[in-house]
């Protein structure tokens, strides 16, 4: 990253010549002296700033860290093994990614080397040197002729510069004398400082990163774990004692009332333990929310007590607000459930519908129970107290409702399989009606569908249960059917006994078409209704008729047995419209069943909740450098772009009584601003030194720096 | 005297070239107005501000009064916003008992029962005047450039000072109201994609009208206003689209002191690459046009290509040290100064952008029409910063999301 002092720009060589340095000779070159070349060209420089940028992008567009199966899932084999082996799933940490970072160090550092002496030598030399000729090559110059004496043009000349901010110095030979003036030196500092500050901001960053913990594992001196076991079971070859990392960043998740004094840090498919000089108890978490439902701030309440000397502190950790202990940072990083304890109501969907069985247990604890000779597990995850979620309103609007607290869980059967339940505890209101809610997601990350259960007017699942209960006990059933036919036939005599067997038939056949309805659904007691009607040979018309009488029958049966059980229920005296709509959301949540997936259905009842804090455990001590780094950059930019480094020469020579002036001035930059000063420095030359513009062509014509090179 | 012909550009005047010698009574008087207003607001209510806070309260002071002895017109500017947002503050004290919440139902009765308010200086309408008065300053100057007419470009200059003060009167506006809506909602308004649309058209006007200043020369305010209108255009379909302008409270991450700092630098920078942008327009079709020649309605060849390098150079200064506040503030709240979360990441990849134009630029002293082409392409990387990232990534910076 050479600056333009040795580039290549002509009106730079030009100003080299002007301090009579040395000409350069081609000579052949050894390797060494190629390779620093290369190093520290610009080219080189440029092209790296450029691809460290299009790199940057694969990491913002490929999600980082995820989980390798779901890699492999998104990308088939091929390209998982491709991306892996790129390393593009840790892009960042990657040997070919920080090769380049270590590589811009390398050409950075290079070129301070490099250009910095001669920078620190140029900024202090006053180029006396200059002789008449190369300041002639300069693109800004001028040529001035004065009636005065040298002895007085001199003074005057001395006084023009340091008004324009120029110090100066004067050499007197013979037959002339050259007057230099400089400023703004601190602008090639500013060079230095900048491009150290990358290298400081670069190596305190590689201080922090995962190089070392990286290096380790190559070595072999520390194990990626990848099972998910307690900290207790970890091997001992995964954990890292105190002060083994110089730097890292881990995460714990510690529930309240527990304490913790190790951290996990993500490495390939796992990750390793590193070990902490305290232990962290955590006293309470908790959530502030806005009146809008939305969290206002996350905090933990912690009790820091140092291993070694057993001093104990208590300190709240904030987001925003880290608490730095003993060296380490430590921040609120998550929070999730710490365990809660769970009471709920097993009620069987299947077999003895209608059954409740109470059942304990808490967040993280599985559950095993067999059902119909099948093995089921249960596998309580996680519990929620709140569920915000939005909801268009009657006025249109959409409001964030809460819809209180939910747990959710697996359910996995004997082949490992598993769905994933999220239960509400308590009924949600939906247009004036009132349901209880169970999410069924069936695979990772699929869409969740919803169970809606209608409540009673208690509020209550009993008597969804208890009509679930009428509905799958055929011998119930058929009693019922056998009911509604006798009300519609009133048959006497002799015939009585043959309809009597022809009810018995009937009611049989209609209690096995609601046993299918409840048990596989609406379309299979269709299909078996029309395998039925099949074997008439009726014609499609009538066809049609049979089997819409046969459903609106089956219909009947199912309102009776409503009623029924609302009798049995002891609350029913007439039949209101609330109760049309219960039956009505009752049916279709009958119908969905089949394909809910769990012969139980789980109702949470109450819970004693217990969080979880996520903390993050740093120790940065490359944060210090790049924090100096940063500040060095910044001063360096605003002294390489707003302090403007320039020269002005003024070579005075004797011509009779008078004297010729010869003015030429430089600027670093070359921005269009220096033809400004430079005019205005030459106007006031012209008045301070009573001279007159020389119009006489000049040997060399000059250049303009502001065409393109 | 042979000095290049670029000497010929308008020349600056004379007041702008050594500052330090134009040190005039006015300045002291000015500085020593602002720091009396900021002992005010310290004396009276420094016990809330604390340590980072009065340390803002007086560096504001402090940097008002040099940016006034830099560039004189900021004064007026500052001394409007004040007595307006002065008085905006005012009129809602009258109407809130002890300048309490009132809540969002009652805020906006008090906005439509007072025609000052509802007009003028409560944010939706301080805003909408912003919105109108940029949106007009376009057409005016294009008008101006076409017709050659320094009066009309001198209305589209106006326009665009009083659409600065509006929005400034509006940002003071909406930064109250949060605290009016509720206590606890209050924070300054940089903290969603709505309230940064606004800081950006207002700091890429202000940082405009300091190149206008500069260069003598109006010419190319339609080709920047053009990129504040379509920022505009965005803005007015996110608010009556999405609702974008309710003032909502702050998830914890952004309840930071950082915020009042990170986000204004952040926005210098992509305020100055898009006047670079836009700028690299003209001179394309300018080039395009057949060049520099005798009587040209756009500046020379040269002095645009002045005015890109100084933009993205400002503009870089500015975007290094927001990139860096990111960092620190990052440190504090993720527990890493450097994650290689999406945005930040993009930061860098912009920074590294115009790192290498200005290599180019400085020392392989490139210019013309590549570094036009290229500036061009900058904001391109800019505009996916800074809106591309939080449409289409996810991440740590999710609170714009569209």
């Amino acid at each position: 990253m050479s600056d333009s002092l040795n580039s290549s720009n002509p009106a730079s060589t030009r100003s080299d010549a002007a301090s009579g340095g040395p000409i350069r000779v081609m000579q052949p070159i050894g390797l060494t002296k190629r390779l620093l070349l290369w190093l520290t060209s610009m080219n080189l420089a440029v092209t790296l700033l450029v691809f460290l940028a299009i790199a940057s992008v694969i990491g913002t567009v490929l999600k980082q860290n995820e989980s390798f199966s779901s890699y492999l899932d998104v990308f088939g084999p091929f390209w998982f093994a491709v991306f892996r082996n790129l390393s593009l799933f840790d892009v960042y940490s990657a040997t070919w990614f920080v090769a380049i970072l270590l590589f811009l160090v390398a050409s950075t550092s290079s070129c301070v080397i490099r250009n910095a002496p001669n920078f620190l030598r140029d900024m202090q030399s006053f180029r006396l040197n200059a002789q008449e000729k190369s300041l002639r090559a300069f693109a800004h110059q001028a040529d001035m002729r004065s009636e005065l004496a040298p002895e007085i043009l001199i003074p005057r000349i001395q006084a023009a510069l340091k008004s324009a901010g120029f110090s100066n110095r004067v050499k007197a030979s013979a037959h002339e004398t050259l007057i230099s003036g400089r400023k703004g030196s601190i602008n090639r500092i500013g060079y230095v400082l900048t491009h150290l500050g990358i290298i400081v901001i670069l190596l305190g960053g590689l201080l922090d990163s995962k190089m070392q913990l990286k290096l380790m594992d190559m070595l072999g001196m520390v194990k990626v774990e990848t099972a998910n076991i307690p900290v207790s079971e970890v091997p001992a070859a995964s954990k890292v004692p105190v002060g083994g990392l110089q730097a890292f960043r881990g995460t714990v998740n510690i529930p309240e009332h527990k304490w913790g004094d190790v951290v996990f840090i993500g490495l390939k498919d796992g990750y390793v333990v590193q070990e902490l000089p305290f232990k962290v108890f955590v006293n309470k978490f908790s959530i502030e929310h806005y009146d809008t439902g939305m969290p206002k701030s996350y905090m933990s309440n912690v009790t820091l007590t140092n291993k070694a000397t057993g001093a104990e502190i208590t300190k709240t950790i904030e987001v925003n607000h880290p608490v730095h202990y003993m060296g380490y940072n430590i921040f609120q990083s998550s929070f999730g459930d710490g365990g809660t304890k769970l009471k709920m109501e097993a009620w069987q969907l299947g077999g003895k519908a209608g059954v409740a069985q109470p059942i304990d247990s808490a967040v993280f604890d599985k559950k095993n129970f067999d059902f119909n000779d099948q093995k089921y597990r249960l596998e309580f995850t996680d519990f929620r107290q709140y569920n915000i979620n939005p909801v268009i309103g009657a006025d249109g609007l959409e409001h964030q409702v809460n819809y209180g607290p939910s747990i959710t869980f697996k359910l996995r059967n004997a082949a490992g399989e598993a769905i994933e339940y999220q239960n509400y505890f308590y009924p949600v209101t939906f247009k004036e009606h009132q349901y209880f809610l169970s999410g069924v997601k069936r695979s990772i990350g699929g869409q969740q569908q919803f169970l809606y259960i209608p409540a009673d007017k208690n509020g209550s699942i009993k008597t969804f249960m208890a009509f679930l209960a009428t509905l799958t006990d055929p011998s119930k059933m058929q009693i019922i059917a056998a009911e509604l036919i006798g009300d519609a036939g009133h048959a006497t005599g002799a015939d009585a006994a043959a309809n009597a067997k022809l009810t018995q038939a009937a009611s049989a056949s209609i209690a096995q078409l609601v046993d299918v309805f409840v048990r596989q659904g609406f379309p299979a007691m269709q299909s078996k209704i029309e395998t039925a009607l099949a074997d008439r040979k009726l014609t499609p018309e009538a066809s049609k008729q049979a089997e819409q009488a046969s459903i609106s029958v089956v219909r009947s049966v199912l309102e009776r047995a409503f009623l029924d059980t609302l009798t049995q229920l002891g609350d029913k005296q007439d039949f209101t419209d609330k109760d049309a709509k219960f039956f009505d959301d009752a049916m279709d949540a009958i119908s969905a069943l089949p394909a809910y997936g769990s012969p139980i259905l789980v109702q949470p009842v109450s819970f004693e909740q217990i969080q979880s804090t996520g903390l993050e455990v740093s120790r940065a001590p490359g944060a210090i450098w790049v924090t100096i780094g940063s500040i060095m950059l910044v001063l360096g930019i605003f002294m390489g772009f707003y302090i403007h480094y320039r020269r002005q020469w003024i070579l005075v020579k004797p011509e009779g009584l008078g004297a010729r002036l010869l003015v030429a001035g430089s600027d670093v930059r070359k921005n269009i601003d220096f033809d400004r000063d430079f005019a205005l420095f030459c106007g006031e030359l012209l008045a301070i030194t009573e001279s007159k513009l020389n119009l006489e062509p000049s040997p060399t014509e000059s250049g303009t720096p502001g065409t393109p090179a | 005297m042979s000095v290049p012909k670029e000497h010929m550009i308008p020349m600056l005047d004379a007041s702008m070239k050594k500052p330090m010698a134009r040190l005039r009574l006015i300045d002291g008087i000015y500085a020593l107005i602002l720091f009396a207003g900021a002992y005010y607001a310290y004396a009276n209510y420094g016990s809330a501000m604390g340590y980072y806070g009065s340390g803002t309260l007086w560096g504001t002071a402090a940097g008002l009064a040099f940016l006034g002895w830099l560039w004189p017109a900021t004064r007026t500017l500052v001394a409007v916003v004040a007595v307006f947002a002065l008085l905006t503050l005012y009129q809602y004290g009258l109407y809130t008992p002890g300048g309490l919440a009132v809540g969002r139902i009652k805020l906006h009765e008090i906005q439509e029962g007072h025609f000052f308010l509802t007009y003028f200086l409560s944010s939706p309408a301080a805003t909408m005047w912003m919105v109108t008065l940029f949106a007009l300053a376009m057409p005016t100057y294009f008008f101006g450039l076409w017709r050659r007419s320094e009066f009309t470009l001198k209305v589209g200059s106006g326009l665009v000072w009083s659409g600065i003060a509006m929005g400034f009167i509006g940002f003071f506006a909406r930064w109250r109201e949060s605290y009016l809506i509720n206590f606890d909602y209050g924070h300054i308004p940089v903290s969603n994609l709505y309230e940064v649309f606004v800081v950006f058209s207002v700091f890429t006007s202000i940082l405009y009208l300091y190149f206008e200043r500069r260069y003598k020369t109006r010419a190319l305010g339609g080709f920047v206003m053009a990129v504040v209108t379509a920022a505009l255009g965005f803005l007015m379909w996110y608010q009556f689209a999405q609702s974008a302008n309710t003032i909502e409270p702050l998830v914890p991450a952004l309840k930071s002191w950082w915020m009042k700092i990170h986000v204004p630098a952040n926005f210098i920078g992509y305020g100055s690459f898009a006047i670079s942008a836009m700028v690299g327009v003209a001179y394309l079709l300018k080039e395009k046009m057949g060049g520099d020649g005798s009587n040209d309605r756009l500046p020379s060849l040269a002095v645009m290509d002045d005015i890109m390098y100084k933009s993205i150079a400002l503009g870089f200064a500015f975007f290094t040290i927001a990139t860096i506040l990111g960092a620190m503030w990052a440190a504090e709240a993720w527990g890493g100064y450097w994650s290689w979360d999406p945005k930040e990441t993009w930061a860098l990849i912009v920074w590294l952008n115009y790192a290498a134009w200005l290599h180019l630029r400085l020392s392989k002293g490139w210019r013309g029409t590549a570094m036009a082409w290229w500036s061009v392409g900058g904001l391109l990387v800019t505009t996916f910063a800074f809106l591309g990232v939080n449409m289409f990534l996810s991440g740590l910076h999710s609170y714009g999301k569209l």
